[in-house]
């Protein structure tokens, strides 16, 4: 009998790995419809890493950028909920679609320091950044580019000693380019 | 139309939707929308309680099929609904909630009974509104019934400032059209789609030991006389969920009864051996499953469901269909017609095996004992009845043996709090299923300890001459957690007793119901005799039960169907089941 229990068949259940997702969500723009979206994150205990959220050109319709890290089953648990959601028009996981993605940040660097601003400058320039506002002792920098290219620029301009950093959060759009038919 | 006043288009609006019942209690902040109710052509139900307000608005809607209505005040009367809001969101259940709401300029300065409550509420209601301005009034109205009894049904709140109430407004009646218009984003998929359902006649063909498991999407749908069909004509045995009794007749050779925890043996054994799963509205909770990977290990999963959401949500399955119960299956019989199954040994051999099973493994008790038996109790309410009242539950083992030893036979017929397990429950969910169903007979099978937390509301049951009748199965324990603490903590019985509590005879009567009590067996028929002549008030039944008997037989939490736990004395293969196949 025991030898029966040990033959038992166990139901496979489908391999899942955890990596970055990339969400973009269409939806109408009215009051409270951030929190029911971030709500669906925070009530199964998962972070977000950035949002944003701005206008379209349609009224009342804002687009929604969520980078989340996370095993399959999850998000595409979550995708289904976001869809559930009375105010998403449409939602769609764009990380296997090539896509466009960008990001915009304001560092403020300190520059007290007289010898740190050529570096500083030469960094600027090699990262095609623009400086925006300049104090007895800061630079604050403007910079765009995906988020790979923002993490690079920070650590090299880090030990010059960082006053602030402040990030809009990925935004991202599908190439029209190589569009696979389905459009967000 | 005339300039009307916001309260004044809420009852319009409720007029239009055909609502013949609201369940309430008034307050501040909605006494402007209770004045336009005191002229309103509809039922308005006063209770003693917000939270047993939306029980019976709940029950109201699972006993129907329509929208229920439920009113409260601002802050607490709203908070109260909480737990309700979250009972129906987890059982599908159709409700409007209409709240007042402190006035628009004093919204957020902590003012006099404010709360956040489109905030409390967003997890457990499927949609919530909170109106700003009176021009949206009625269309926000409008939307929130359209949304709660679409797709997967479910709760809408509508919270209206007062300031909003009383202003007024020369507005027009939205139309359907309007009310789409302004939802582009919520558009429930109904039709199923066909390649998918020819794959699932194509494995149902294929199938040896297939099962039908159906859930509470198929009462919702309606989609009784379809099972019945596709079970037939497939000879297919169909287990039933708690949520999905009554969706196929249990005195139907071909019914298996409930699977899951306290799943019948024959029930649970057909599942396990099964190669073939067909999940009809049904979404594989954890009290079915138990341990998921030994969940059906050798069978195809087939899962029909109205929510994308519930598909492979626990567990992968092998053809989804995403759409309306009844019109999928109405689509896969239609398939099956054209190419029938073929009968073949296998299958009848599979047929004879569970016949097998049932005969061997019938849900069981001492029927000898000299003390009362709840499960005694409840089917002398089944043959009293001949199996034809809309049965109520509280949450606990009083709501096991309502479900197991009770024949259900049509849907609507058993109302109870499946995915939440909301104690308290069952009485006032009872009181709204009577209002919305005075031809039927309505018993509410209670616990002592579920009765008390909403007992209140005996007084509304009264003032409004609702005869329901309550048999409570008082065994003075909160019973599911003392069976659980005798298995699997060592018989230490932390904060379980419940002797301590009122004579519900006397309880009953000082609010003018009527109250009887049986402490022996011979009692039980007398009693029941007794409550079903009396139909002009609430009758209260105080049965003194065993007070230890256990819900039997048991899938512990967790555990595989292999470790299902059967009643003493009782043989089975489950500790040592294997795969027929």
């Amino acid at each position: 009998m025991r030898e029966e229990i040990k033959s038992l068949k166990i139901r496979q259940m489908p391999e899942t790995t955890v990596r970055r997702h990339v969400i973009a969500v269409r939806v109408q723009h009215n009051v409270g419809v951030l929190s029911r979206i971030t709500g669906l994150f925070a009530g199964r205990g998962y972070n977000i890493e950035s949002l944003t959220v701005g206008q379209t050109h349609e009224p009342n319709i804002a687009r929604i950028t969520i980078v989340v890290n996370g095993d399959e089953r999850v998000v595409e648990q979550i995708i289904k909920q976001l869809r559930k959601l009375i105010e998403t028009l449409k939602v769609r996981d764009i990380t296997d679609v090539p896509h466009i993605e960008r990001e915009l940040a304001l560092i403020k660097i300190h520059t007290a320091d007289s010898s740190v601003r050529d570096e500083v400058m030469r960094l600027v320039n090699i990262f095609r950044a623009k400086v925006i506002d300049v104090s007895p002792d800061t630079y604050t920098v403007e910079i765009t580019g995906d988020q790979d290219k923002i993490n690079a620029f920070i650590d090299l301009v880090r030990p010059f000693g960082l006053k602030d950093v402040s990030r809009t959060g990925v935004l991202a759009v599908v190439r029209e380019s190589q569009k696979d038919k389905v459009e967000i | 139309m005339p300039k009307k006043r916001g309260a004044d288009i809420v009852v319009d609006v409720l007029i239009e939707e055909k609502v013949d019942t609201v369940f309430g209690l008034p307050g501040g902040a909605i006494m402007e929308v209770y004045d336009a109710l005191f002229n309103a052509p509809f039922k308005n139900i006063l209770t003693r309680h917000e939270l047993a307000a939306c029980h019976m608005a709940d029950g109201y809607a699972r006993a129907t099929g329509k929208v229920g209505v439920v009113m409260a005040t601002s802050g607490p009367g709203a908070t109260n609904l909480v737990t309700g809001l979250a009972t129906a969101h987890m059982d599908s259940v159709p409700l409007v909630a209409i709240t007042g709401q402190v006035p628009t300029h004093y919204i957020g300065t902590d003012a006099f009974q404010e709360a956040d409550v489109t905030g409390i509420t967003r997890p457990v209601t499927k949609h919530n509104f909170l109106v700003t301005d009176i021009k949206d009034l009625a269309l926000i109205l409008r939307e929130a019934f359209y949304i709660a009894r679409t797709g997967r049904p479910g709760p809408v709140l509508v919270d209206i400032p007062k300031d909003i109430t009383q202003q007024v407004y020369d507005y027009k009646m939205p139309t359907l059209k309007d009310v789409e218009e302004a939802l582009p984003g919520y558009k429930p998929h109904y039709e199923g789609n066909i390649a998918q359902i020819k794959k699932a006649a194509k494995l149902i063909r294929q199938a040896k030991r297939p099962i039908l498991y159906v859930g509470g999407g198929a009462v919702a749908a309606e989609a009784q006389e379809e099972l019945v069909k596709l079970a037939e004509m497939a000879k297919i045995p169909v287990t039933t969920t708690l949520m999905g009794k009554g969706a196929f007749p249990e005195d139907h050779p071909l019914a298996l009864h409930m699977l899951g925890m306290h799943g019948t043996y024959y029930a649970n054994m057909a599942v396990y051996n099964s190669d073939l799963l067909i999940a009809v509205g049904s979404r594989f909770d954890d009290r079915v499953t138990g341990k998921i990977d030994e969940f059906a290990p050798e069978a195809k999963i087939i899962h029909i469901d109205i929510d994308p959401a519930s598909i492979s949500k626990t567990i992968h399955v092998d053809v989804p269909i995403v759409g309306d119960v009844k019109k999928v299956l109405q689509k896969l019989i239609k398939e099956l017609e054209r190419k029938p199954v073929e009968w073949d040994e296998a299958r009848e051999s599979w047929i004879k095996l569970i016949e097998k099973w049932k005969i061997e493994h019938p849900l069981t008790y001492d029927r000898k004992s000299k003390i009362i038996k709840p499960e005694y109790v409840v089917e002398e309410i089944y043959n009293i009845t001949k199996g034809e009242a809309i049965i109520t539950a509280g949450v606990g083992q009083h709501q096991m043996w309502a479900a197991m030893f009770y024949k259900y036979k049509f849907p609507r017929q058993f109302i109870n709090s499946g995915g939440l397990g909301t104690m308290g429950f069952g009485f006032p969910a009872a009181v709204g299923a009577k209002i919305a169903r005075p031809d039927k007979e309505v018993i509410a099978i209670e616990g002592d300890g579920s009765f008390l937390m909403n007992i209140q509301d005996i007084a509304t049951a009264v003032q409004y001459r609702v005869p329901v009748k309550v048999a409570i199965l008082n065994n003075e324990f909160l019973g599911m957690v003392r069976q659980w603490q005798e298995l699997f903590y060592d018989s230490r019985y932390s904060s379980v007793c419940l002797s301590t509590q009122p004579d519900f005879v006397k309880l009953a009567e000082s609010f003018g119901a009527v109250g009887l009590r049986a402490t022996k067996p011979s009692e039980v028929k007398k009693v029941l005799k007794e409550a079903m002549s009396i139909n002009d008030r609430p009758v209260i039944m105080d049965f003194a039960v065993d007070r230890e008997e256990n819900v039997l037989p048991m899938v512990p939490a967790g555990k595989s169907y292999r470790e299902m736990i059967l009643h003493p004395g009782e043989k089975g293969e489950a500790e040592t089941m294997y795969l027929v196949g």
